[in-house]
């Protein structure tokens, strides 16, 4: 294991745990949002200063500077590798940019103390290894979205329910791989794998997620979902360790719920239950290509793991900004906002786009390889991703046209967009073009993640895993497909 | 490499990457806010038209001097991964053939043609920049759909002419119509994008990679020869013939073109009345060794262009608006054009393809000043006798007369068709999936579990 050059996780994680603290303190909303904004940025700049620290080591993994917190035995726990290297600083480039463009409407309701520690709970979960410590991290991660339904004086039974179900499972099927007797192994996987499953929001279990938005504050709702740690559950948890069929198993239930997810968003009234959906449906194609265990379908997998952050988490401020402007938005209706703020609604299809794989943005190349990837093993799951990407692009026009066209509006008030939110979102469209316009680093990147990620499930896993093999159908199929 | 073969490499590029610069242009500059002139947006699509024009020009002098039929342009892998035996390559690829070359040039011609009549037609409109920014992003869109050398890079251009034809039908986006009218026809594209993507996807897995030049086998268009068995043939034929049918209004799809006449006049000549709506037959066409392979999916095409040019035919007889009957008109021809394909009559479909889209941008573009014209006709030969049923429609008995124009009046039934057993079906599912959902969580929470059912529809105010 290689060792960084700075005591970067540890930091990463402190900081924001600090600015929670210093924004405690703070007078009024105004200082407490520019002291979120403070911390959450210096994070950012530790978070990649990881990123480029750990590029420049060419290792699988690595931990911080044993001279910092060595003693405590952080360096076993806090650990980069390929896959999380660049997600720790996407999650705090998520954060940075939900926290100062936060209106100061929102700004009321919204906890930047809370997020500031949700930061850190993110970060140190996407740099643990597989452990006990993982485990405890990820229920950690589940108080603050709680403690704002209280606050908020919502119900929080859905969520409980749900969140319940996933800590059971989580523990439960850790206890059982770690202690439990042999004959208990595939107990344990099914239930990780139903803890994924769950924390992903995978269709029948995703109430939870539509709950939350509509209970929460957006912005703790988009920071909630948009690093996928459902995603992180199943990569940590149930990949290294699972046979073929219980990867099977996850992919069929992950695309069926993307398709689902996908039908749900067309039929939707409301904008926050739309991108709720729509961000359902991409994390479930993530799961799917994850569980696939094939170079080209995880390489996609974790391209469209980051390329679904960037864009959808750039959308869902846009649709913010917009909430903020003029309350919540019905979809039953058409608000024909566009000649108020047209930069906005640029950004909206920009985003949204972006998110379905769009030629040009981030997403393109890394759609066409998730479905390659999938087709390779399972051609009519392949098909499913190219359902969802077609539903989710009509539903995006769909609402882009509802809010932003067919009535015309002659507005006294200003509605154009602020600088702080002009800037979260120019930075988020800089990456989803450069992305898209120069893809191949990115996806290298991923590539010799997925490769590695394979070959330490092979190696460390202790079991004899067979790569999954197409079923005969799809030989019947395609006939010349390669064996 | 000879100087020939290094002219045509220089003049391909050319070709492919002046209108990608001007969307590249115009996007960033709309996305930076800058108010770019009218008249330095006009002479920057000038530009890039006219330079695209002349090197596809230029090829084909070249091609035609050095009697070379086949110039296959390279602008090297866009992405590439693979050295352990999973590889996935993105080529970029662009063949100029007996096929493209043409069909690249008329892309030019017209969409200079539109854009010269455009900056007089459009001065002074609010969305004048947003028009020609979805302008560029078609004609990028039509030049790479053109030239593609690989079915990725093909649906590349594909999805750019979809997003902008369906944002141009939506350009009038304050009223309710258009806007309509655009979504319907971006659904109609998103689903022939996902045929066509899936296709692609099986010809990958036939073949290892996505290269016309592979799986439409040795010798230049129209001359190869698949190496494909009729099974396999068959399923990528459908699917394309599928992926053509939405993106050229073919039956039962045919509802689109004449909504699509709701933007503008100029988008409407270019693009429903000219190239977009050939691009299906074109799709066709490129892949017609491929429809060779299987003689199930050229009767197939053959029955789907017969069938739409009948009932285009009669649709247009009883149509009140001149853009709509061009419309049906435009749609006839596109249905003999694919009929000549399934009958493997590839020269007279292309010539058929540039005749057509040149009478049809002309009659379009004269669509709104057709009152004058006539008047001006009436004035020099006087008024004409009205019109009568032909010899048929006297014959014809009176219950099928009356059957025939409810056919044309309701354009076929076909998007009732498509209504009420695709579109209904499928928002039904999830709708009552969404009542199930709020039943659920209701139960959970013992009380009404939505707050967005409390959202106001305009709680900004009425606006208007």
């Amino acid at each position: 294991m290689g060792e960084l050059h700075g005591a970067w996780l540890e930091l990463a994680i402190a900081v924001p745990l600090l600015g929670a603290w210093c924004v405690q303190l703070a007078r009024d909303v105004r200082t407490a949002r520019s002291l979120a904004g403070a911390f959450a940025g210096v994070t950012l700049v530790l978070a990649g200063a990881e990123w480029i620290d750990f590029q420049s080591l060419h290792v699988f993994e690595a931990h911080d500077d044993s001279r910092w917190l060595g003693w405590a035995g952080l360096n076993d726990v806090l650990v980069v590798d390929k896959l999380t290297a660049p997600l720790l600083p996407l999650v705090a480039l998520v954060h940075f940019l939900t926290v100062v463009s936060t209106p100061l409407n929102k700004a009321q309701r919204f906890s930047f103390g809370w997020t500031l520690v949700a930061e850190a709970l993110v970060l140190a979960t996407f740099s643990c290894r597989a452990s006990w410590c993982l485990v405890g991290l990820l229920l950690a991660g589940l108080v603050g979205p709680w403690v704002e339904l209280r606050r908020r004086g919502a119900s929080t039974r859905v969520y409980s329910f749900h969140m319940g179900s996933f800590a059971v499972a989580l523990v439960t099927g850790w206890g059982l791989w770690l202690h439990g007797p042999a004959s208990w192994k595939p107990a344990a996987l099914i239930c990780l794998a139903f803890a994924a499953l769950i924390r992903s929001g995978t269709v029948p279990l995703h109430c939870w997620v539509s709950d939350l938005f509509e209970k929460a504050t957006f912005g703790t709702a988009i920071l909630t979902v948009a690093p996928l740690t459902g995603a992180l559950v199943a990569m940590r948890l149930v990949l290294p360790f699972s046979p073929q069929w219980v990867l099977q198993g996850v992919a069929v239930m992950s695309i069926v719920a993307a398709v689902y997810a996908a039908g749900m968003a067309l039929v939707q009234t409301e904008a926050r239950r739309f991108f709720c959906y729509l961000f359902l449906s991409h994390s479930s194609l993530v799961l799917a290509g994850l569980e696939v265990a094939r170079p080209l379908g995880l390489c996609g997998a974790l391209s469209v793991w980051i390329s679904v952050t960037i864009s959808l988490t750039g959308f869902g401020i846009v649709l913010r900004c917009v909430e903020s402007r003029i309350g919540r938005i019905s979809l039953a209706g058409f608000h024909g906002l566009y000649g108020q703020m047209p930069t906005l609604a640029g950004f909206f299809l920009l985003t949204g786009l972006a998110s379905i794989g769009f030629p040009g943005t981030v997403g393109f190349i890394a759609m066409e390889l998730l479905v390659e990837g999938v087709v390779e093993v399972w051609p009519w799951i392949g098909v499913g991703v190219v359902v969802t990407a077609a539903l989710n692009g009509i539903a995006i026009l769909k609402v882009w046209f509802r809010i932003f066209a067919a009535r015309k509006r002659d507005e006294l008030i200003p509605l154009g967009v602020r600088w702080p939110e002009k800037f979260a979102i120019t930075l988020l469209t800089v990456l989803i073009l450069a992305g898209g316009i120069w893809p191949q680093p990115g996806l290298r990147s991923r590539y010799r993640a997925a490769l590695e990620l394979l070959e330490h499930r092979r190696t460390e896993s202790g079991m004899v895993l067979q790569p999954i093999s197409p079923p005969p159908s799809a030989l019947r199929v395609f006939p010349n497909h390669p064996p | 490499m000879g100087t020939s073969e290094q002219w045509l490499a220089w003049l391909g590029m050319a070709t492919v990457i002046s209108p990608v610069a001007l969307l590249l242009l115009l996007g960033t500059s709309m996305l930076a806010g800058l108010r770019a002139s009218e008249l330095w947006v006009g002479q920057l699509t000038r530009a890039a038209v006219l330079i695209g024009l002349l090197a596809t020009l230029g090829v084909l002098v070249l091609m035609l001097v050095t009697g070379v039929r086949y110039v296959p342009v390279g602008l090297g892998d866009w992405v590439h991964l693979g050295g352990t035996g999973h590889e996935f390559s993105f080529h970029l690829k662009f063949n100029f053939d007996r096929l493209s070359v043409p069909f690249t040039i008329l892309v030019f011609v017209l969409c200079g043609t539109i854009s010269e009549f455009a900056q007089r037609y459009l001065h002074r409109e609010a969305g004048f920049r947003r028009f020609y920014l979805l302008y560029a992003l078609f004609l990028a869109g039509m030049v790479v759909s053109s030239l593609a050398g690989t079915i990725e890079t093909l649906f590349l251009g594909w999805e750019f002419v979809g997003l902008s034809s369906a944002m141009l039908i939506a350009y009038f986006h304050e009223r309710r119509g258009p806007v309509q009218n655009g979504l319907r026809v971006w659904a109609v594209y998103r689903l022939a994008d996902a045929a066509f993507l899936v296709a692609a996807l099986a010809m990958h897995h036939l073949h290892g990679h996505g290269d016309f030049g592979h799986f439409t086998g040795v010798g230049p268009w129209p001359d190869g020869r698949a190496d494909l068995g009729a099974g396999p043939a068959m399923l990528v034929g459908l699917l394309l013939l599928v992926a053509a049918a939405g993106k050229s209004a073919l039956v039962p799809f045919s509802g689109w073109l004449p909504r699509a006449m709701e933007g503008p006049t100029p988008s409407s000549a270019v693009f429903y009345g000219a190239l977009s709506v050939h691009l299906g037959a074109y799709l066709l066409l490129r892949v017609n060794p491929v429809l060779q392979e299987s003689w199930i999916v050229r009767l197939l095409v053959v029955a789907v262009g017969l069938a739409t040019a009948i009932s285009a035919a009669i649709s247009a007889r009883v149509q009140s608006d001149v853009k709509s009957a061009l419309a049906y008109a435009s749609l006839t021809q596109v249905g003999l054009i694919v009929v000549e394909i399934g009958l493997g009559l590839n020269y007279l479909a292309l010539i058929h393809i540039i005749g057509h889209a040149s009478l049809r941008t002309l009659q379009l573009l004269r669509a709104p000043t057709a009152l004058r014209d006539w008047q001006q006709i009436e004035n020099a030969i006087g008024p004409e006798s009205p019109v009568r049923d032909g010899r048929l429609g006297e014959a014809a008995p009176g219950w099928a007369a009356i059957a025939v124009y409810r056919f044309g009046l309701e354009r076929g039934f076909f998007d009732t068709l498509l209504d009420r057993f695709l579109v209904a079906p499928l928002m039904g599912l999830f709708r009552e999936s969404d009542r199930l959902e709020r039943i659920w969580t209701d139960w959970l929470d013992r009380r009404p579990s939505r707050e967005s059912d409390l959202a106001e529809l305009h709680p900004e105010g009425e606006g208007e």
